[in-house]
């Protein structure tokens, strides 16, 4: 399944906020995240990921720091903050508003019938 | 077998890395991170099965086209490739190079031809100073936003707005009838050319004056554009200097022709030679305004605190003549440019360091001294009433104040960590429209209000 790339962009940022509210991490990590969550249906690139974490960084919804783990190599971690959660919590909000919305609207087609013509005029 | 693949594999990602750091708009750091990206995928194939080089090139591959890529960094950073606006893919075609330094010389030589053309309607450069001092900013400016507005391809709107504009400029500083040694025309000469180098900024922003990120990018090409016009003045010093010497070494006198026609037509024309200097030879002497500031910072803090020390210590009041009013505001102007150009080469990620507390004492150390200036004038405000010089004066002294005022505060605060750094350029961008208001009021209002004293 494709999903349309405007959703894909609306979706990005509170799915980031969402994965680093959990706990810190790093880009790699968060893009294979992300592909599991979505069982493999949001395949994200690179390009989209990190100008999104360096954007969320000067917004200060998250901080970044490089580390070198044991016997590995130097990696950028980024973790939410404060003020990210607060993002995190209002980006909740507008999704939880959206689906609401859009459940509402499925059940209701559903009664009417999936496969009913569109109504053609003139 | 494993040693020798994985030679292979890191003379390939040691490749990558030198395609990579080509792009303006990723730097280093960025690339150590993608770097880091790519190994663990390359990692993750491995281990599925695939050979290191095999596993390379789908990370490659999935990485997406560098053109691409770097096309997202730099829609994020911005501010890394400011002078390449329009993000075309790399180098712009030698036509289009063509095609922009036409332009320039058309514009160049429209800004000499301005200077010249009033000698045909009988005014002179050499009498008529006051007449060529009000209007010396459309001159020069008004090819220089036709250059920009042609280089950004504005649409009619804009074209139209900026037109207006510079009619409105133009009635501005020749509907009124003024004295030739009232306040008012210095003044309207003095802010004039800042009213209308705002409209430039608005040619230059493509009509999107709202964008914040466009306003920071003029303000950077302002400090380039400085620095490269004040370099051409130099040269031009000793074109002047050698001109005259040779010519009055074979007896003949170059003054006339130096005074009439090289230094005010050289003058129009540099003003858009150094603006497209800016925009064309990027990189060259590559933001040459932060360095400087990183420079002069230490330098005017240690000063500013001196003198406030001097004034504790000896308790002499600042005498505020005429001159003075002048030399405090134009200081504050100084420290007002030393904070912005910091501001705009800094990035916003990094963390307070040392230079931030010296910042923040320079700008709290002027804004001391400018209470002290603050008081003096509106003693002398009370005691001899309002003229057109101290009421502008006053304004300027004001508007700065504020600035600075509420600076000082986002620093402290960015210091503390309490806020971010962008808050700081967020409020520097949104100060611009107030320079422009007052550029203007004092320009048309102030005359009428003076009774054109």
């Amino acid at each position: 399944m494709h999903i349309a790339k405007d959703l894909v962009a609306a979706s990005a940022t509170p799915l980031v906020l969402g994965i680093l509210a959990e706990e810190e991490s790093y880009g790699y990590a968060i893009l294979k995240e992300i592909s599991d969550r979505s069982g493999g249906r949001l395949e994200w690139t690179e390009g989209l990921l990190y100008p999104l974490l360096h954007r969320l960084e000067r917004l200060g919804h998250v901080e970044a720091t490089w580390r070198t783990p044991e016997g590995g190599r130097r990696r950028k971690y980024y973790a939410i903050t404060d003020a990210g959660r607060k993002e995190l919590v209002e980006q909740r909000k507008q999704w939880a508003a959206v689906t609401e919305a859009l459940q509402d609207v499925w059940k209701a087609t559903r009664s009417i019938g999936p496969i009913a013509p569109p109504v053609l005029e003139g | 077998m494993t040693t020798e693949n994985d030679t292979d594999l890191e003379a390939q990602i040691a490749e990558w890395r030198t395609y990579m750091l080509r792009r303006r708009a990723i730097h280093g750091s960025d690339v150590d991170e993608l770097e880091d990206h790519l190994r663990e995928r390359v990692g993750d194939l491995t281990e599925t099965g695939l050979r290191p080089d095999e596993a390379f090139l789908i990370a490659v591959k999935r990485m997406g086209r560098m053109d691409e890529l770097s096309r997202e960094f730099a829609r994020e950073h911005s501010d890394r490739l400011w002078k390449q606006l329009v993000l075309t893919p790399d180098a712009p075609a030698e036509a289009e190079r063509r095609r922009d330094l036409l332009a320039m010389v058309v514009c160049a030589a429209l800004a000499a031809l301005a200077v010249k053309l009033p000698t045909l309607f009988g005014l002179d450069l050499d009498q008529d100073q006051a007449f060529y001092a009000r209007n010396a900013g459309l001159f020069a400016l008004a090819p220089l936003t036709a250059y920009f507005a042609w280089r950004r391809r504005v649409g009619t709107g804009t074209g139209v707005v900026l037109a207006l504009l510079f009619v409105l400029g133009a009635v501005g500083a020749n509907a009124y009838r003024l004295d030739d040694d009232s306040q008012s025309i210095v003044l309207s000469a003095l802010h004039l050319p800042l009213a209308l180098w705002l409209v430039v900024g608005l040619a230059y922003a493509a009509g999107d004056w709202r964008s914040g990120s466009k306003r920071m990018d003029f303000i950077r090409f302002t400090g380039e554009w400085f620095i490269y016009f004040v370099l051409i003045a130099l040269g031009g010093g000793v074109l002047t200097g050698v001109t005259v010497g040779t010519f009055s070494a074979i007896g003949i006198d170059a003054e006339v022709f130096i005074s009439e026609w090289l230094l005010p037509c050289g003058a129009a024309a540099a003003v858009i030679v150094a603006a497209w200097l800016v925009e064309a030879k990027q990189g060259v002497i590559e933001n040459m305004a932060p360095v400087l500031t990183r420079v002069f910072t230490p330098l005017f803090a240690v000063t500013l605190v001196a003198v406030l020390i001097a004034i504790a210590v000896t308790t002499n009041a600042i005498d505020v003549e005429r001159d003075m009013l002048i030399l405090f505001d134009l200081l504050l102007v100084v420290v007002l440019g030393l904070v912005l150009y910091s501001i705009s080469a800094r990035d916003p990620g990094k963390p307070a360091g040392i230079f931030d507390w010296m910042q923040l004492a320079l700008v709290v150390s002027a804004l001391l001294i400018d209470v002290l200036v603050l008081i003096a004038i509106t003693g002398r405000i009370t005691e001899w009433g309002f003229t057109p010089n101290k009421s502008a004066a006053l304004g300027e002294n004001l508007i700065l104040f504020v600035n600075l005022a509420w600076t000082a505060w986002l620093y402290f605060s960015v210091i503390k960590g309490r806020k971010r750094f962008a808050l700081l350029e967020r409020w520097q961008t949104d100060y611009v429209p107030v320079y422009a208001a007052w550029a203007w009021t004092v320009v048309l209002v102030f005359p009428p209000l003076f009774a054109f004293a």
